[in-house]
């Protein structure tokens, strides 16, 4: 459960590490999906996540946002314990994920989309959106958000589709939606799940270079991604899992050298 | 106050094209309920009163329509206690506003109190309901929502709760013989004492039966039309004023970020969580809002009769509110109302009026008592016995002819008839970007 | 096994299971309260063993009903709806069959073939029961479980087949459909209002004695206590000894697996139907039996017991469904120790709607599904 108060020695711990997990573990029936996994992600840094499939990455990532309760250990966002808080709360406090297979809500339109996502809408209060006088001022946000809204779709190549069934999209499209709504909830922490997938290089290198830019505005990444090249070329940090553990972290010419992560990969 | 200042607002309202279509559906409905009533050979008198019961149903289904929508178009809330919310409403109604000298004995207040502590009643239910309930699967849902409404209605027809005394005041149900609510006011309106119209009429009352008493129409025989009906149809304009409120809320609802919300829980919850949203917390105002919405719908129908009893909240009934929201496109507002309109008049009145038409158009002679009696005589092809069966057991038919209709909808137009258009959740018109407005 | 129930055990299952220890109390202080009153007078023993008995008569009959309920949610993945008038059809058709074998040439076939239409024939006349006319009976036994397979696989065919591919919630609606349409078709033939059946003056009888009083069982209960025990038994020999209730009982239980092969072979679906319908047929008619009476909507007035029965006993489980049905069936006519008759059927559905909220796999899961 969440402590108020923050973990010894943690002032400084949560702004130079804002995600840290400490011996997380679960279990399905027999199997143990994630076994002891420990480790930090530092602030404003582009950190990749590895590992051969299996080696228990999005389910960390379902501990870490609170989707699934892991069975021991914690997780640390900031300056405090969120092990066991609810998954809205976790995205509420700034830390937000996308999901390997994209969960674009279809039947809404791409823009739609992404104006779900900010936090903290005036009209998402039931009597704002309904009474009379107070309705006028969720339809002026409304606007300020329809704005920015149209400005990340411009960033992502995606205005094109702004009215288009969020479902119709192709696959990298829709990786760039959960991208875009992602970011329009201004997180601090962002974990990315296979985000590159299907969308094309030039695009690529574009968000990459976008990702950089809001790494110096203070943004922090976690990034799975089993394209190598995008991990060695922008990741400053890579951490390999194997079979539910941290089998090694370093930089990713360290890690593209040690001999435990390639027979992780060969052998499997 | 520019111009996309004022289109804003006004899409808050109505949508232009909806209007006309909501209207346009109404019209055909009038049109094809006059020519039927000329066919029967009805006087002006008849001819109106059709109408206005068409007019009636239309209107209640759609104010039950509009509320499930909430609650399962938007939401994706599979809520068929229906009916069970509304005995509580209607139920909750007639104790507080019984007076404490009938029989069974009520609180005495005053109907609009009364009313308001119905809708509460529903939305207090609702919500005790929600919190536990509303994190099962949709078809668990499904059953306990049923389950629940049974329970509810086996309450009221109990006898342990018929006749009741809670902090020494005598209250009731009336069990199984029901339980009567007090005059609609409008009533009062065209009557000195609603419940005594020989006791004299309201100055509006005697202009208004007057002119009504008197009315002929070129091509419709017959002179004048009813008090009662002119009184009814008084009633169904009140209602029809009901239907267009509450589809301005639902608008409201729907056309904002919250209903955007409500959006993404019904198609991925998940998603919407991991946005931040408190789905928990949505899904249970929701379903609170639409049981106090049905339950107000339940007391604006049964009000009228005068009189309920549990026979009014059996399951068929929340199935039928169900036919009509699927028909007319879940998940679309001037759906609901249109799916309303039409499954009162042509899948609910419809059979009935088929059979008077037979009736009245053709000598078919006496239905035969059994089906055995009926089906006999086609050996020797004689089909005049079976139609003459099937003509006087329309009734019983009916919800033969509604299950296959549901049937078809689901295999074949699930979307029912407007449910495929692309309502955008959002207060502003997303179609067009900000221009130079202030 | 080791019996003894150490504190820490004790402890520890309270603090895991809070609703589990609840329920576990109640039903304590519930026990204790029954006993008190047995011991003291103030409830008859033979009240309590009527109680039990006719408990377990209905409860065996809903638990027949809740195989085929159980059978169809877990290995076609939706709530089937019209389960209930699929019971009340298997009731119809076997008593008319049987009718016709215990009237014909006494009385007129037409007014047979629809159990004497609205004004019914009498019973006493026509003398149905098991010990007068065994025939029809039986013939009616067998009729009703034929023809409900026949309908189910009709139905499938018509209205669940082309829409394989659906949600789980487009299909409980269609069943919502096929319920109406069922239902009213039987009213529109048979005409509604009750019937009678059975020459109930005529079914020997036989007064247990218990304490003060006894208990009534007539030959009806007897007959439909062992042919349900039979027809279990013979369930869970096909379950368990044959390849086709192997794979049943594969795509039941394993949800998993049932999702990497998808939507289940066509030869399980058909054996699913036959199997849950025939039984589903079996006991519209044994429901019949044991009342004496029909009329059209027998069915839909079980369902939502039966869909208690198998919620409780953990979708999917065939034994479960069994005892969940015993369960049901017992809480319903004990429960009028503490509650006023009116509310009997409604404790059963508070009992399905907490298991519902706090342990949806059911109370058996956990013990070898069949």
């Amino acid at each position: 459960m969440a402590e108020a108060a923050p973990a010894p020695g943690a002032a400084t711990e949560g702004a130079d590490r804002p995600l840290r997990v400490d011996g997380l573990t679960k279990r399905f029936g027999g199997i143990t999906a994630v076994d002891g996994a420990t480790f930090s992600v530092d602030g404003g840094s582009l950190t990749g996540l590895i590992g051969p499939n299996g080696a228990g990455k999005s389910t960390t990532f379902d501990l870490i946002t609170g989707v699934q309760q892991p069975d021991a250990g914690a997780v640390y966002f900031g300056d405090h314990e969120i092990t066991g808080l609810r998954t809205h709360e976790i995205a509420r406090q700034g830390l937000v994920r996308t999901f390997q297979i994209t969960r674009e809500l279809p039947e809404m339109t791409v823009l739609e989309n992404v104006m779900l996502a900010p936090h903290g809408q005036r009209g998402e209060r039931l009597w704002q959106s309904v009474l009379p006088g107070l309705r006028g001022k969720v339809v002026e946000e409304e606007r300020a958000l329809r704005e920015r809204a149209w400005e990340t779709l411009e960033f992502f190549e995606l205005d094109h589709l702004a009215d288009e069934h969020a479902g119709t999209l192709s696959g990298g499209q829709r990786k760039l939606l959960e991208m875009a709504r992602v970011l329009m909830t201004d997180p601090s922490v962002v974990l990315l799940d296979e985000p590159m997938a299907g969308v094309n290089p030039t695009l690529q290198e574009e968000l990459m270079a976008r990702l950089h830019e809001l790494r110096a505005e203070g943004l922090t990444f976690l990034l799975v991604e089993h394209d190598m090249d995008v991990i060695m070329s922008h990741c400053e940090h890579v951490i390999v899992m194997h079979q539910g553990r941290v089998l090694a972290e370093g930089e990713p010419a360290e890690i593209a050298d040690d001999e435990r992560v390639i027979d992780a990969y060969l052998g499997g | 106050m520019s111009v996309a200042d004022a289109t804003d607002r006004l899409r808050d309202v109505f949508d232009g094209n909806d209007v006309r279509l909501v209207v346009g559906v109404f019209l055909g409905i009038y049109v094809t309920f006059i020519a039927v009533s000329v066919l029967l050979g009805f006087d002006l008198n008849g001819t109106v009163n059709t109408l206005r019961r068409i007019t009636f149903l239309a209107a209640a289904y759609a104010l039950l329509s509009l509320a499930l929508n909430l609650q399962w178009g938007y939401a994706g809330l599979f809520n068929i206690g229906v009916a069970g919310f509304m005995a509580v409403a209607v139920y909750t109604t007639a104790i507080l506003a019984g007076a404490p000298t009938a029989s069974p004995p009520g609180l005495g207040l005053p109907l609009w109190a009364a009313a308001i502590g119905g809708m509460v009643a529903a939305a207090i239910v609702g919500a005790v309901a929600a919190l536990p309930a509303l994190r099962l699967k949709a078809d668990y849902l499904a059953i306990v929502t049923l389950a629940l409404g049974e329970i509810i209605r086996i309450s009221v027809l109990s006898r342990t709760f018929a006749s009741f005394s809670v902090a020494g005041l005598q209250l009731g149900t009336g069990g199984g013989q029901g339980i009567s609510i007090p005059d609609n006011p409008v009533r009062g309106l065209y009557y000195l004492d609603p419940s005594n119209p020989t006791a004299g009429t309201t100055p509006f009352g005697s202009a208004a039966f007057a002119f009504f008493d008197t009315l002929t129409v070129p091509f419709f025989s017959g002179t004048g039309v009813n008090q009662t009906v002119v009184v009814g149809w008084t009633y169904a304009l009140v209602l029809l004023v009901f239907v267009g409120l509450f589809y301005v809320l639902l608008r409201r609802i729907g056309n904002s970020p919250f209903g955007r919300v409500l959006k993404a829980i019904r198609e991925d919850e998940l998603a919407a969580q991991s946005l931040g949203k408190n789905t928990r917390a949505f899904k249970i105002q929701v379903f609170t809002l639409g049981c106090a919405l049905m339950g107000l719908a339940a007391i604006l129908w049964q009000g009228s009769q005068g009189y309920t009893s549990p026979g009014e909240y059996l399951p068929i009934q929340t199935f039928y509110v169900f036919i009509a929201l699927i028909v007319g496109g879940a998940g679309s507002n001037t759906g609901s109302v249109i799916g309303g309109a039409v499954f009162a008049a042509f899948l609910f009145e419809g059979p009935n009026f088929v059979k008077r038409l037979v009736g009245h158009l053709f000598d078919l002679g006496t239905a035969p008592n059994t089906i055995v009696d009926a089906v006999v005589p086609i050996a020797s092809l004689e089909i005049g016995p079976f139609l003459t069966y099937v003509i006087g057991n329309i009734e019983i038919l009916r919800p033969v002819f509604l299950g296959v209709v549901l049937i078809y909808l689901m295999q074949r137009r699930p979307d029912g008839l407007l449910g495929h258009r692309k309502e955008i959740a959002a207060a502003v018109d997303l179609s067009k970007r900000g221009e130079t407005d202030g | 096994m080791d019996y003894r129930v150490e504190p820490a055990t004790i402890a520890r299952f309270v603090r895991e299971r809070p609703f589990g220890a609840l329920v576990v109390v109640l039903a304590l202080v519930l026990l204790f309260d029954l006993v008190a009153g047995l011991l003291t007078g103030d409830i008859a023993t033979a009240t309590v063993a009527t109680y039990l008995w006719d408990g377990a008569v209905v409860g065996v009959i809903v638990g027949l009903a809740g195989i085929g309920l159980s059978m169809t949610y877990a290995i076609l993945n939706f709530a089937n709806f019209s389960h209930g008038d699929m019971i009340t059809s298997g009731a119809f058709a076997g008593w008319v069959a049987a009718f016709l074998v215990a009237g014909v040439g006494r009385i007129d076939v037409g007014r047979l073939v629809i159990l004497g239409g609205r004004n019914g024939i009498n019973a006493g006349t026509l003398g149905t029961s098991v010990t007068n006319t065994p025939l029809a009976i039986l013939v009616g036994f067998v009729v009703a479980i034929v023809l409900t397979i026949a309908l189910a696989l009709l139905i499938d065919r018509l209205v669940y087949r082309p829409m394989r591919d659906q949600g789980a919630i487009a299909l409980l609606i269609a069943s919502i459909g096929v319920a109406l349409a069922l239902r009213y078709l039987i009213a529109f033939v048979f005409q509604s209002g009750l019937r009678p059946v059975t020459a109930t003056d005529q079914i020997p009888r036989v007064t247990v004695p218990i304490g003060t009083g006894g208990i009534n069982v007539d030959a009806h209960e007897v007959t439909i206590v062992v042919v349900s025990l039979l027809l279990m038994a013979g369930v869970h020999l096909l379950l368990q000894r044959t390849k086709l209730g192997t794979a049943m009982r594969a795509m039941a239980d394993n949800e998993d697996l049932a999702l990497i092969t998808g939507i289940p072979t066509e030869r399980v679906v058909r054996a699913t139907w036959i199997v849950g319908g025939g039984l589903t047929g079996a006991a519209g008619f044994l429901v019949v039996l044991e009342r004496g009476t029909i009329f059209f909507q027998l069915g839909w007035i079980l369902l939502l017991l039966i869909f208690a029965a198998v919620i409780l006993g953990g979708i999917g489980s065939i034994y479960g469904a069994m005892a969940g049905g015993l369960v049901i069936g017992v809480t319903s006519r004990l429960s009028l120790v503490w509650i006023p008759a009116d509310f009997g059927t409604a404790a059963a559905f508070v009992i399905m709607i907490l298991v519902l909220l706090f342990r949806p796999t059911g109370l058996f899961r956990g013990v070898t599904t069949a």
